[in-house]
């Protein structure tokens, strides 16, 4: 009886470890959440010399997507980001990519983009914290980020998380 | 000639501001992870986005900021997840003071079945004495 206590310490030591697999290393929290956005001042990428500035969507809440042409999970979460788009703006940060890869990709794929942004070197998602495309931020009227999803978004994410999350930012104003 | 000599003196000695400048960014990146190749530092990984990191430490560096500012930048944008020594802090203190807590645990269970054995060797009778020496022989 009195080593009762060795095997509940073996079954909470694979309680723990169980536990530790199931998280997933790839979702590092970000520092970002509950920040104002950073600040930026990007191309548009249909219109090299119209400019876009975070302050452009104060007063909305907005999705903010980035992905790039040569990121085939960008591929797949598009339609998720399309049927996205039809209940709240979502812009698009293109991602060290080219012009002539990704104006072709949205045509071929549809473009779901309120504002298709261009950051050629990658300098403004580091301030966003990107490091795998596609990574999708909700940020509310008053640019502070609420939200960030990494990797491609779901069906599920994004009508379990995003669209009730949409939902509530708007109702509180 | 005096020309010459002024332009290898200037090349030498950017060289070695150059130099210096690769030690830094080299001693700052090893301290920190690479987020696409999560076991890697950021000198040893090259992967674009730890490229992209090295070269903005660089250019910050380059600009007058400090190790620790750079530290500072890239954990305000990746969390603390990006420093090969996490912080001690309240989130954290598991992660620190785990070990030496389990260490201790099987110590003071070692010691306690340690007290536990018998201490006194069983006594031998005088037939078993007699029959250890008869194998020995």
């Amino acid at each position: 009886m009195k080593k009762a206590w060795l095997p509940l310490a073996f079954i909470a030591l694979v309680l723990l470890l169980a536990l530790g697999l199931r998280l997933n290393p790839r979702e590092v929290p970000s520092p970002l959440i509950g920040k104002p956005a950073p600040a930026f001042d990007l191309p548009l990428l249909h219109a090299p010399d119209k400019r876009f500035s975070h302050k452009d969507m104060l007063g909305e809440v907005w999705v903010l997507n980035v992905w790039a042409s040569w990121c085939p999970p960008c591929l797949v979460e598009h339609p998720v980001v399309t049927q996205l788009s039809k209940t709240v703006p979502v812009v698009g940060l293109n991602y060290k990519d080219t012009r002539e890869d990704a104006l072709p990709w949205l045509k071929r794929n549809g473009d779901p983009f309120k504002y298709a942004l261009f950051d050629a070197n990658g300098r403004i998602a580091m301030d966003y914290g990107v490091y795998g495309v596609p990574e999708t931020y909700v940020i509310d009227q008053k640019g502070v980020i609420r939200y960030k999803h990494i990797g491609p978004l779901t069906p599920e994410v994004a009508q379990k998380k995003l669209a009730p999350l949409v939902q509530e930012l708007r109702t509180r104003g | 000639m005096a020309r010459f000599l002024f332009l290898m003196v200037w090349l030498g000695s950017s060289f070695a501001q150059d130099a210096d400048l690769d030690r830094r960014v080299h001693a700052v990146a090893t301290e920190l992870r690479c987020l696409v190749c999560q076991n890697q530092t950021l000198a040893e990984s090259n992967a674009p986005l730890a490229i992209d990191m090295r070269n903005q430490i660089r250019e910050q560096m380059k600009a007058g900021a400090s190790d620790r500012d750079v530290v500072e930048f890239l954990v305000a944008r990746y969390g603390d997840f990006v420093l090969y020594r996490p912080p001690l802090k309240a989130s954290t203190v598991a992660l620190w003071a785990g070990p030496f807590v389990i260490l201790a645990l099987g110590a003071w269970v070692l010691v306690r079945r340690l007290r536990r054995r018998p201490a006194a060797e069983p006594e031998l009778s005088e037939a078993e004495r007699a029959r250890a020496a008869k194998l020995l022989e």
